[in-house]
């Protein structure tokens, strides 16, 4: 139990230093996001009263993007380099390795998404209770977008051109959380009360958090075959 | 007394079937090494019996049960080693050893882990990043990473291909060293053995 | 009974057997069709609300429901084919990917005839047609994931993995979209209602599922069995067999 512990914390931090000494890269997501935003009013309409009421669609949409994005590769260096056979050769069970991977990288890509999306809702001219319900719900859904992603990244691992075929595999998948996060931020800006979909947010991430990390190993193990 | 027994073993790509009915017992002392042309399904073969990849039929038994249902036994006592190195090329000799290992449910103390480069000949080399590393001694550090696993059976594809004459001895010292032990290894290689142990030959057609 | 499956699993037998129920199979079915859509076209009397384009009812409800049955028994199938290692069973999941894409896709083509003389727009946003939509993608991934891995068994596995994880999902993707659609319920309902169901009109309906399932068992086999001879063109008993 002991080793078990060790060994998910020195995977923990082992992405944390890989992740930090590509630190140029860990922006990448991040601008796009930024990007993706700026381009709604350049596209519709600068017109305040639309942006704050497309404002939680235009977030979360941006979110998704660029939470696909970051999830590229997740696994790529480590199939290719030959370290995702060694996990899969080791003596923990898989799914536990996954779920340290997907916290660590949650911690480098979800996170920042959470702090830069404030100043996103700015720019959309979202008031203040739409914005604390906009963190909330990315609290709450960023880890159901890692590991939902993570799935299908696992799943088309091998494949040369997955990224096309990546976002068709994960967007249905993506479609619940979607609605009920961009529902809660609408709610909240009219003053009304979100603890349904907080529930059920919530009750998603648990779902993913037990459940994925399963069919991730299995995609795993399926793509390195 | 065999340990490790392959039956029926064939892999298919394709249409066809790469190797069929292969099949083979090893105990304790004995390397085998799997010789074969060129797409003769050497890798696969060595991939099925770590348990990366499925056999269409057949299978593998270690201890006499399948690996396929107590893989993690199994691969307690067992060191792969594949021609991806599972080396990080952004981390250092020494971090490569002392970051993997735990995965394997080793840990190893730091003095621990430069003995041990020092062992394969990385001395002096062990705060550089792998990227910075020739390819030969990339495959020392994957050595030395499977040197602390004290693993039972060793299965290596094509392990002497980017060492250097030093880096050939090295190994087969090593393999000397762990087939006296009492251990095991299968090995593929272009190059002929240079061991002093009993090799049993294995031939895919 | 299990000696019945068993046989059923190799590939010579499933072949002469299924041979053998086609015809009769695929003659059910074309009864069953003709019936259904005489007693839809032309018995059932025309609905006191929407008059005569209800009927596309008759096309639409079946298509639709086949589409998530067929989803269903794709994934259920390929549980059977990730825990057994059947090859069998992955070859009835793959030939029923393509007709359960297309009862999708003849679903919201039917949904959105049925919706034009009603709403005047060839699209709604409706739950039902969203649900849809959202189905031909789950479809449309999985022919595109099977299709892009070249081994034939990796996609296999991997495909059944997909259709396991899409099928746990698409309750929790139904309920969204329903809770969505309720949320944006403009002035005028716009949601499918059938109507009030009367016999006349019942009737036609249940022969048409069972006209519809019929055609997808044939299909289904024809495709299986075409499959099954390519996958092992090579072994004896398929030379032996006169083609």
């Amino acid at each position: 139990m002991k080793g078990l512990f060790f060994a998910l914390w020195m995977l923990v931090r082992r992405e944390l230093l890989l992740a930090f000494r590509h630190r140029g890269e860990l922006a990448n997501p991040l601008l796009f996001f930024l990007m993706i935003v700026t381009l709604y009013p350049l596209g519709v309409s600068p017109e305040v009263d639309l942006l704050r009421r497309i404002a939680p669609g235009v977030i979360w949409i941006a979110a998704l993007l660029a939470a696909l994005f970051s999830l590229e590769n997740l696994f790529r260096g480590d199939y290719e380099d030959g370290t995702l056979e060694q996990m899969l050769l080791g003596v923990y069970p898989v799914p536990l390795l996954v779920i340290a991977k997907i916290l660590a990288h949650w911690l480098v890509s979800g996170l920042p998404m959470l702090l830069l999306a404030p100043l996103l809702g700015v720019l959309l001219a979202m008031p203040p209770a739409a914005i604390a319900a906009m963190e909330l719900t990315l609290l709450l859904g960023t880890p159901v977008l890692s590991f939902v992603g993570a799935f299908g990244v696992a799943l088309t691992l091998g494949l040369r051109r997955g990224g096309i075929l990546l976002t068709l595999l994960v967007m249905p998948l993506y479609i619940p959380v979607l609605i009920f996060a961009t529902n809660a931020i609408t709610a909240a800006s009219a003053g009304l009360p979100i603890e349904g979909q907080i529930y059920f947010l919530a009750a998603m991430a648990l779902l993913a958090l037990t459940l994925t990390p399963l069919a991730i190993a299995a995609a795993l193990k399926i793509s390195v075959s | 007394m065999g340990i490790l027994t392959a039956r029926n073993l064939e892999c298919v790509r394709g249409d066809r079937a790469l190797f069929s009915q292969v099949g083979f017992t090893l105990s304790p002392g004995c390397l085998l090494q799997v010789e074969g042309a060129n797409g003769s399904g050497k890798t696969s073969l060595l991939r099925i019996l770590a348990g990366l990849s499925r056999p269409a039929e057949g299978e593998v038994l270690w201890r006499g049960r399948p690996i396929a249902e107590y893989a993690i036994d199994y691969q307690a006592e067992m060191a792969y080693l594949g021609h991806a190195l599972g080396v990080k090329a952004d981390l250092t000799a020494l971090e490569n050893l002392l970051w993997f290992l735990p995965l394997a449910g080793i840990r190893l103390s730091e003095t621990a882990a430069l003995t041990l480069l020092a062992r394969v000949g990385l001395a002096g080399y062990e705060d550089i990043p792998a990227r910075k590393l020739s390819a030969g001694q990339n495959q020392r550090i994957a050595l030395a990473r499977m040197l602390a696993r004290s693993a039972l059976l060793w299965i290596l594809d094509e392990p002497f291909t980017a060492l250097d004459i030093d880096g050939v001895a090295l190994l087969g010292g090593l393999l000397d060293a762990h087939l006296a032990a009492g251990g095991m290894a299968i090995i593929t290689s272009h190059q002929p053995l240079l061991v002093s142990c009993l090799i049993e030959k294995l031939v895919l057609s | 009974m299990w000696r019945f499956f068993h046989k059923l699993a190799s590939p010579p037998y499933f072949y002469s057997l299924s041979g053998k129920f086609i015809p009769w199979l695929g003659a059910l079915a074309a009864l069953a069709l003709l019936a259904g859509l005489y007693l839809g076209l032309v018995v059932a009397p025309p609905d006191y609300q929407q008059g005569q384009s209800y009927r596309i009812m008759f096309v639409h409800v079946p298509a639709a429901w086949m589409s998530l049955a067929l989803y269903t028994f794709m994934a259920a199938v390929s549980a059977i084919h990730l825990i057994w290692n059947i090859k069998l069973a992955d070859v009835m999941v793959r030939s029923s990917a393509a007709l359960g894409a297309s009862f999708t896709f003849i679903a919201l083509a039917t949904g959105s005839l049925w919706g034009k003389p009603m709403w005047g727009t060839w699209w709604v946003w409706d739950a039902r047609l969203t649900s849809e939509l959202i189905l031909l993608f789950l479809y449309l991934g999985y022919i595109a994931l099977v299709s892009s891995i070249e081994d034939r068994r990796v996609a296999a596995r991997a495909g059944g993995l997909l259709l396991l994880v899409g099928v746990v999902n698409i309750p929790i993707i139904h309920y969204s979209v329903e809770w969505w659609n309720t949320l944006h319920q403009g002035p005028t309902v716009t949601r499918f209602d059938k109507p009030a169901i009367h016999l006349s009109m019942l009737t036609p309906l249940l022969v048409m599922m069972v006209a519809f399932k019929l055609f997808a068992a044939t299909v289904i086999l024809i495709n299986a069995r075409a499959e099954v001879l390519e996958r092992e063109r090579r072994s004896a008993w398929v030379k032996e067999l006169e083609l």
